[in-house]
């Protein structure tokens, strides 16, 4: 048992923690802004899919990491908008169209990977280091940053500007909205879009960042957990954080258990954050923030 | 006070099916509160959406201020100085007063709500009204949400406030408050238009009336010119009776009967302690009450989904202490709720199965575990046309219906058994004058047909009407009775606000 408290283990569960946490802290704030204005985009995990390969094709072709990432926030974009037409301009059932559309990013993913590298399995990229920042002593990724500074940038766009507010009023009540003359349309796609954008990243971070490789498997979860993390965070910025650190460091431990001979089932730890989740969502219910009309379409003048 | 603000021209709006609006012609006269009444499906809540700017009108034209009027979303409207507060309200619960006014001004995208707040204290201090500007909009009461409402639209700075049905959720206290300060607004130039169906209303508050039926103009008159008679005889088309004429009650054998029933507070639909009543057959019993002083509890108690504590409710003799709600209905009891479309109604499904509801698996309307499409059809059709009930076909989503409508759905469902006992609470809240004269004349039906019927009703003019015996529920129990020759208004009013009168009728 001592042997997992050496602080070389403390310190690698804590970089890794914080490795594990930037996709899915990424992606799931990006949700966050996407379900509080009533879209539910069910579509992560095909949107990260997309954004993971888009910025390993485009990093791979330029041998340039931040066309890598653009490319990887045009990918998540482009999946994101689609979702958009469906459901905020065709109305379309957003659990029927965020399941379609995660089938349909991971196929699309998996179809253009198999066509351009033409083979099986995982391919390095030969011109992408990692994203490390520069400095030696506290090597943390760029995107790591990035996500991180996200949190109080979202949290100031959703609770100090009157964009937000509405965005956010929008998300519970559109037909109030729209008696006030807010724009509901622009509002909903802005959100499902900025939300596409930031699950693109959050994939790209797993092929460009932690490993450098892409295959087809490489999101395995990350999506669906990162939406249950907008869930365990109450739709709010600051317990979205929290909670993306607590499944990092969960999976963080899990992994340095399975490494020690420490005889303890890491499954058990596996699970943990699922069970957080529910508790949370019980413990939350009487003050849920859950967006009132989340999933629920709105169309003018319908009784 | 004879300038003309705005003037509808023969403005027609059609739904598929309705023409909702038929060549409408009002003027509204600047600095007055003109009233706009009409039954439930006139075309009230469309012609205000048209001036609104939610729907766009198929023909015809609106002028403000002697400008056409083109509006194509409500921000236009609001611009042109257009203001509406809706039926139901729109307001974002969650959010605080102050963040609700924001939404949607031009504010700045700094969120700086201090000064929004500041105007809207000045605002509450200037009319009397107590709400704080950071409370939860969801937590205030209704009365409170509605100023809120009126206050959001006034922020705007607008010059007409339309107002569509304010005074459906409000208590008697609360419409006089409101209607004391509509009228200091329309005195500080102002100009309302107020959407109703009750006359007393538009006798006591308008300048001018203007009367709708089936989406066309009746006409428009000066309130002090007409009497409250005339105007219902023009919103209705008819002469309306607002007497009935029932004959001597004959009452027969206790059909009801309740006995020291206890029912402590767990559901937050009040209490009751120690409720004794019975209720003969052939007669109608009318409960008094102001609302939350255990009816709703009662209602629970009697239809069997909460048992009380203690005491014993019978039913033709039958004790139901150890029987569900379904072996209750079973027994002969027939019940009206009064939350239509929460307890009475699926709003989902179709009118002829809400319409079976209950009995959908009893002999006549199933076989083997099968529902039997084409008896409840045959009833559907039967009910549709015996209770008039307004739809275009059996299979329609209930949810389209007028309140009216799904009343007479409900009528019809409970009544078809021919039932012993029936409970109606709350039977003609929110229904326009010809639906509610027509389930009173049903009550009166079942009473002569010889059934119990326990009338719970906030409505004393109703209570008076059809009941035979008055008694006055208060606190949980019932503190008086009496009838209505022997009752008189004043003192019933006091023993329902809970004096210690046990005697009403002689009580004066
Ligand atoms: N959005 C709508 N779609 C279809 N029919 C409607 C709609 N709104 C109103 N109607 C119909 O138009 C008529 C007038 O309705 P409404 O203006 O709501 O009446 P009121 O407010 O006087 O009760 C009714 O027959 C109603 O069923
Ligand atoms: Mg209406």
């Amino acid at each position: 048992m001592e042997e997992l408290f050496t602080s070389a283990v403390i310190v690698g569960i804590f970089w890794a923690t914080l490795r594990i946490a930037t996709p899915l802290l990424l992606a799931a704030l990006g949700e966050l802004v996407c379900e509080s204005s009533g879209i539910l985009n069910l579509s992560l995990e095909g949107t990260m899919t997309m954004g993971a390969f888009a910025g390993f094709y485009v990093a791979n072709e330029t041998g340039s990491i931040l066309a890598g990432l653009v490319a990887a926030g045009l990918g998540g974009a482009f999946l994101s908008l689609i979702m958009a037409l469906m459901t905020v301009t065709a109305k379309v059932n957003q659990v029927v169209a965020g399941l379609a559309l995660n089938i349909l990013g991971l196929g699309l993913a998996f179809f253009w990977y198999r066509s351009i590298y033409e083979a099986e399995g995982s391919i390095d990229i030969p011109t992408v280091d990692t994203m490390e920042a520069p400095w030696e002593f506290f090597p943390i990724p760029w995107l790591t940053i990035l996500a991180l500074v996200m949190v109080p940038v979202v949290w100031v766009f959703l609770y100090r500007t009157k964009y937000g507010l509405e965005l956010r009023s929008v998300g519970h009540n559109p037909e109030a909205c729209d008696m006030r003359g807010v724009g509901i349309i622009s509002r909903q796609y802005v959100a499902v879009v900025f939300g596409g954008v930031m699950a693109g990243l959050a994939g790209s971070f797993l092929s460009l960042g932690s490993t450098g490789l892409f295959f087809p498997d490489i999101i395995s979860g990350r999506g669906w957990i990162a939406l249950a993390i907008v869930i365990f965070g109450n739709w709010r910025a600051t317990w979205v954080l929290v909670g993306s650190l607590l499944f990092g460091f969960l999976e963080a431990t899990q992994l340095a258990l399975q490494a020690s001979d420490v005889d303890l089932p890491y499954q058990l730890l596996l699970a943990l954050p699922f069970v957080l989740t529910i508790v949370a969502l019980v413990f939350n219910r009487s003050r849920s923030n859950v967006p009132l009309s989340l999933t629920i379409p709105y169309h003018r003048g319908e009784r | 006070m004879t300038e003309t603000i705005l003037a509808v021209d023969r403005v027609t709006k059609r739904f598929p099916g309705v023409i909702a609006n038929d060549a409408v012609t009002v003027d509204i006269r600047r600095g007055e509160i003109h009233c706009v009444l009409g039954e439930n499906g006139a075309g009230k809540t469309t012609l205000a959406d048209v001036l609104y700017g939610v729907y766009r009108p198929d023909e015809g034209t609106v002028t403000l201020n002697g400008e056409p009027l083109e509006l194509h979303t409500p921000r236009d409207a609001i611009a042109a100085g257009i203001g509406m507060v809706h039926q139901h309200f729109e307001l974002v619960p969650p959010m605080s007063v102050v963040e609700n006014v924001v939404i949607g001004t031009s504010a700045s995208q700094w969120l700086d709500l201090s000064e929004v707040r500041d105007r809207l204290n000045e605002f509450f201090h200037n009319y009397d009204v107590e709400i704080d500007p950071d409370a939860e909009v969801g937590r205030l009461s209704v009365g409170e949400q509605q100023w809120v409402e009126i206050f959001k639209t006034l922020y705007f700075g607008v010059e007409v406030l339309i107002l569509d049905e304010p005074t459906a959720v409000l208590t008697p206290q609360g419409v006089q408050e409101l209607f004391r300060i509509l009228r200091r607004m329309r005195d500080e130039g102002l100009t309302i238009i107020l959407i109703t169906h009750k006359l007393k209303e538009v006798m006591e508050l308008s300048d001018r009336v203007t009367v709708l039926r089936l989406g066309k103009v009746v006409g428009t008159v000066n309130t002090a010119d007409v009497q409250m008679r005339d105007l219902a005889q023009m919103m209705v088309g008819r002469e309306v009776l607002f007497q009935f004429d029932k004959e001597r009650s004959d009452p027969g054998e206790p059909v009801l009967e309740v006995d020291g029933i206890h029912l402590p507070s767990v559901t937050g639909r009040g209490s009751l302690k120690g409720l004794s009543l019975t209720v003969c057959a052939g007669e109608v019993v009318g409960l008094a009450g102001v609302s939350g002083n255990g009816q709703n509890a009662l209602f629970d108690a009697l239809v069997g989904v909460e048992k009380p504590s203690s005491g014993d409710i019978r039913i033709g003799g039958v004790d139901t202490a150890e029987l569900s709600a379904n072996r209750i209905a079973q027994l002969g009891m027939a019940s009206v709720p009064a939350d239509r479309i929460a307890q009475g109604l699926l709003m989902d499904f179709k009118v002829k199965e809400n319409l079976v509801l209950g009995r959908h698996r009893s002999n006549t309307f199933s076989r083997g575990g099968l529902l039997n499409r084409g008896a409840i059809d045959g009833f559907a059709s039967k009910s549709i046309e015996g209770f008039d009930i307004r739809t275009p076909s059996a299979s329609q989503s209930t949810r389209t219906l007028s309140g009216g409508n799904l009343q007479k759905v409900i009528m019809a469902r409970e009544l078809s058994g021919e039932p012993k006992l029936l409970v109606a609470h709350q039977p003609t809240r929110g229904l326009d004058i010809s639906a509610s004269e027509y389930v009173r004349r049903r009550l009166l039906e079942e009473r002569d047909r010889g059934a119990a019927v326990l009338l719970m009703s906030e409505d004393l003019d109703e209570i008076f009407q059809l009941s035979d015996r008055i008694a006055v529920i208060y606190d949980g129990r019932i503190v008086s009775e009496t009838t209505p020759e022997q009752a008189d208004l004043e003192s019933l009013g006091l023993s329902m606000a809970g004096a210690d009168s046990v005697d009403v009728g002689s009580a004066s």
